[in-house]
C-alpha cells in the first residue's frame, strides 16, 4: 500500500522522467562498454597474429632454434601438443561425465546425488592451478614422476567435466518423460532405454557439451606451467619425460622475448618472437572460438529444447 | 487440504458451505479471480455482487489475497498427485529375466559410481593438498597465516600467505567493483531493455568474452590496455588523500590494470546469472509495477531488482570465485614486488596473487620441502575459493525452492 501512495502522489512528475531516462542510458551504455574490450583484444590479436598466420610454414614447421632475432617459424610443435593434450583428456572426462549425468537425471535421488551435485558445483569453481597442484602433488611428490603431457591432460580432466556434467544434466533432464515411458511399456529395461532412447534423444546437446568443455581447457595455461616443461622442438610424444609444446605454452614462453630489439651489435630490429606469440594467440583464438561456434551451431539441431 | 484452505479465510461466517467436489470447480476459480484482482476495471463492482450472492464464494471475493493463497497450494497438491516418475515404470514392468537385472544393474553401478568419483575426487584433492602442504608448514619458521615474508630457498623455511592474501582479495575487489554494477547493466538490457530481436546476439556477444583464453587476456592486458590505463591511473593518484590510490612508480603492471582484465574476464559469468534471474521475474510483479504507473526504471527497481537480488549475489560471489583463482592473466600483468617491500594498500601497486606466485615460480619445483609451501598457498586458495562458490551455490539453491 505504502508503495501505491508512493508512485501516483510521487511530487515532480519531470524527476521520474529524468531518472528513468538516465537509466536507460546507464544500461544502454553498459552493453557498450562490454563490447569494448571484445572488439578492441579480437582486433589486436587478428591485426598483430595475421601475418604470422598466412605466412608459409605455420602450421608445418615449428620454432625450433630460431630466437627474437631469426624470422620464420611455425607453430606445429604447439598444435600437436595441445591437440595431444586435449584428445587425451577428453577420453577420460566424456566417459565419466556422460555417466555423472546421467546418473543425476536418471537415477539420482538420495545424499549420493546430492553430494554429487555439490561438488560437481564445486569442482566447476576449482581453479585450473589448484587442479594442476593436485595433479603435481600425486604424480610427481608422491608417485616421484616426471613432469610430461599426459599429466597436463589428468589436470585438465578436472576442468572439463564439470562443463560437460552441466550440459548433459540439462539436456536429459529436456527429454520427455513419455519416451521413457513409452519405452518401458515396451518391456525395455532402464539402461537399455536411456543407451538407446534417452542419450541418442539428447545426443546433439551433449555433443554441445563435450565441444564447449574442449574449448574451455584447449586455452587453460597453468596447468602447462606446473606439470610440463616447453619446448620449440616437436614432440609427438604425450608420454615422453620433460618437454612438450603447446599453444598457451607457445604465448607464454614468447613474453619473456617482448623486450628485447636490439640486434648482436645493438641496432634495433624486429622482434619476430612477438609476431609469433600473436601468430599463436589467434592460432589459439581460432580453435577455441571455432569450437564454440560449432557448439551454438550444432545446439541449434538439437531434438530436445 | 480445500476445507483448511477456506477455513483461513473465512471472516466470521463458516467455512462448511463449500461442497466437496468443488476442488475441481476451485482451481478454475482461483486464477479467474486472479485475473479480475490484477485489472480492476470499473464494472468490477458488479461481478463482486453477482458473486457474492453465492454463500461460499462471498468469503472468497471478500478477502482476494487469501483466494490467490489458497489457490496456488491447491495446485501443488494436484501436481504432487501425480509426478511423472522416470525410474518407477522399470521396476513395475521390467522383464523378469535374469540377464536383464544384471544390465541394469551394472549400469546403474556405473553411473552411481562416476558419481561417487566426483565426491571422492574433490576429497582426494583436499587430502592430497593438505598432506604435502602439512609438512613444509610444520617446518615454516615464521608464522604461515600472518607472516609477509617468502623465503623458501634457504634451508630454513620462512613464509607466510598475508601479502597474497591481501593482494588476491584486493585485485578480485576491483574486479568486482568494476563487473558488477556493468554486468547488471548488461543483464538489465538483454531482459528488459533491448529489443526481442536483438536481446539473443546480445547475449552471444557477451558469451564470447568468457570464450577468450585467459592467457590471451594477459598478453593484451599488458601490452595494449595497460599503456592506456595510465592516464586513469594519474587522475586516480591526483584524487589524492586516499592510501587506495598512492602513487607506488608502478606504472603497468598495478593491481588496478589486473582488476580491469580480471573484470573483463569475470562480466560474462556475472551477466549470465544476471540474465537468468531477471528473466524469471514473475510476471504479476512486473505487471503490477507498470499498474501502479511507474516507469521502466521504477518497475526494475521494484519488481526485478528486489527479486533477483539473492541471484545476482551468489553470481557475483561465482564471478568472485573465478578472479581469486585466474592464474595467468594475473600473472602476465601484475609486476613482481621484492620480499622485503613495505606494505602499502594503494591498488597502483605491484604484487603476486595465490595463484601468480604459484605459477611464477613453478619452474622452481624441485624438492618436497620447498614445492609443499606453493602447495600449502594453494591448499588456501583451494579453501577460498571453495567457500566462496559454496555459500554462492548455497543461495541460488534456496532460491531454487521458492521458485
Amino acid at each position: 500500500m505504502t508503495t501505491i501512495t508512493a508512485l501516483s502522489a510521487a511530487p515532480g512528475h519531470g524527476l521520474r522522467k529524468v531518472k528513468n531516462n538516465v537509466a536507460t542510458v546507464l544500461v544502454t551504455l553498459a552493453f557498450g562498454v562490454a563490447l569494448i574490450p571484445l572488439v578492441w583484444l579480437l582486433w589486436t590479436v587478428i591485426s598483430k597474429g595475421y601475418h604470422a598466420l598466412t605466412r608459409n610454414g605455420w602450421f608445418t614447421e615449428d620454432v625450433g632454434t630460431r630466437t627474437f632475432r631469426n624470422p620464420g617459424g611455425g607453430a606445429l610443435h604447439a598444435i600437436i601438443g595441445t591437440l595431444e593434450q586435449v584428445a587425451l583428456c577428453s577420453v577420460i572426462s566424456v566417459p565419466i561425465a556422460l555417466m555423472v549425468g546421467i546418473y543425476l537425471v536418471e537415477y539420482g535421488r538420495g545424499p549420493l546425488a546430492k553430494a554429487t551435485t555439490f561438488m560437481v558445483d564445486i569442482l566447476s569453481g576449482v581453479p585450473s592451478i589448484v587442479a594442476a597442484l593436485f595433479i603435481y602433488a600425486v604424480f610427481i611428490t608422491t608417485f616421484h614422476g616426471q613432469r610430461s603431457g599426459w599429466l597436463v591432460s589428468l589436470a585438465l580432466v578436472l576442468l572439463m567435466i564439470p562443463v560437460i556434467v552441466r550440459t548433459t544434466e540439462e539436456m536429459l533432464k529436456l527429454v520427455p518423460n513419455e519416451l521413457r515411458e513409452a519405452s518401458y511399456a515396451l518391456g525395455v529395461p532402464k539402461w537399455k532405454t536411456i543407451a538407446r532412447i534417452v542419450v541418442p534423444t539428447a545426443l546433439t546437446g551433449i555433443i554441445t557439451g563435450i565441444v564447449l568443455g574442449i574449448a574451455r581447457v584447449a586455452g587453460e595455461t597453468a596447468p602447462l606451467l606446473i606439470l610440463v616443461g616447453y619446448t620449440d622442438n616437436t614432440n609427438g610424444n604425450l608420454f615422453s619425460d620433460g618437454f612438450q609444446g603447446s599453444l598457451p605454452g607457445m604465448i607464454n614462453a614468447q613474453v619473456s622475448n617482448i623486450g628485447n630489439s636490439r640486434s648482436f651489435t645493438g641496432q634495433p630490429i624486429h622482434n619476430y618472437a612477438v609476431d609469433r606469440m600473436w601468430g599463436a594467440a589467434l592460432t589459439l583464438i581460432i580453435i577455441v572460438m571455432g569450437l564454440n561456434l560449432i557448439a551454438r551451431f550444432l545446439g541449434r539441431f538439437s531434438k530436445v529444447s | 487440504m480445500t476445507g483448511e484452505g477456506t477455513g483461513e479465510d473465512q471472516s466470521g461466517q463458516p467455512a462448511a458451505p463449500l461442497p466437496p467436489p468443488s476442488i475441481g470447480g476451485e482451481s478454475v476459480d482461483g486464477p479467474r479471480h486472479r485475473r479480475d484482482d490484477e485489472d480492476p476495471r470499473p464494472d468490477d463492482a458488479q461481478t463482486d455482487v453477482e458473486i457474492a450472492e453465492n454463500g461460499a464464494q462471498l468469503q472468497r471475493a471478500g478477502a482476494p489475497p487469501s483466494v490467490v493463497g489458497s489457490a496456488e497450494p491447491l495446485a501443488v497438491t494436484i501436481l504432487d498427485e501425480a509426478p511423472p516418475v522416470s525410474g518407477a515404470g522399470s521396476i513395475a514392468l521390467g522383464t523378469p529375466g535374469k540377464k536383464v537385472r544384471i544390465g541394469d544393474r551394472i549400469f546403474h553401478g556405473l553411473a552411481a559410481g562416476s558419481g561417487g568419483f566426483i565426491v571422492i575426487l574433490i576429497g582426494l584433492v583436499a587430502a592430497f593438498l593438505i598432506a604435502k602442504a602439512v609438512p613444509s608448514i610444520a617446518d615454516d619458521k615464521s608464522n604461515f597465516l600472518f607472516s609477509r615474508t617468502w623465503d623458501v630457498d634457504g634451508a630454513t623455511l620462512r613464509f607466510g600467505i598475508l601479502d597474497m592474501l591481501w593482494v588476491t582479495v584486493l585485485i578480485s575487489l576491483v574486479a568486482m567493483v568494476i563487473a558488477v554494477p556493468i554486468a547488471i547493466g548488461i543483464a538489465l538490457f538483454i531482459t528488459h531493455y533491448a529489443p526481442k530481436r536483438l536481446a539473443k546476439p546480445v547475449a552471444y556477444i557477451v558469451d564470447l568474452l568468457a570464450a577468450i583464453p585467459s592467457i590471451i587476456y594477459g598478453i593484451w592486458g599488458i601490452i595494449v590496455l595497460a599503456p592506456k590505463l595510465e592516464p586513469v591511473q594519474r587522475v586516480l593518484y591526483h584524487l589524492g588523500g586516499f592510501h587506495l590510490f598512492k602513487d607506488e612508480n608502478v606504472s603497468l603492471g598495478t593491481i588496478f590494470n589486473g582488476g580491469v582484465v580480471l573484470a573483463i574476464m569475470i562480466l560474462p559469468i556475472v551477466t549470465a546469472i544476471g540474465r537468468d534471474v531477471f528473466e524469471r521475474t514473475p510476471t504479476q510483479n512486473i505487471e503490477a509495477a507498470w499498474a501502479l504507473g511507474a516507469t521502466r526504471w521504477e518497475m526494475i527497481r521494484l519488481a526485478v531488482l528486489p527479486y533477483g537480488r539473492p541471484g545476482l549475489i551468489s553470481g557475483s560471489m561465482l564471478g568472485l570465485g573465478r578472479a581469486l583463482g585466474e592464474t595467468i592473466a594475473v600473472m602476465l600483468i601484475l609486476s613482481k614486488r621484492g620480499n622485503g617491500a613495505p606494505f602499502s594498500f594503494s591498488i597502483f601497486n605491484g604484487g603476486e596473487t595465490f595463484a601468480s606466485k604459484i605459477a611464477n615460480n613453478a619452474a622452481e619445483f624441485n624438492d618436497p620441502k620447498r614445492t609443499g609451501a606453493f602447495i600449502a598457498a594453494g591448499l588456501v586458495l583451494f579453501v577460498l575459493t571453495f567457500a566462496v562458490n559454496a555459500a554462492a551455490r548455497s543461495v541460488v539453491s534456496r532460491r531454487k525452492e521458492f521458485s
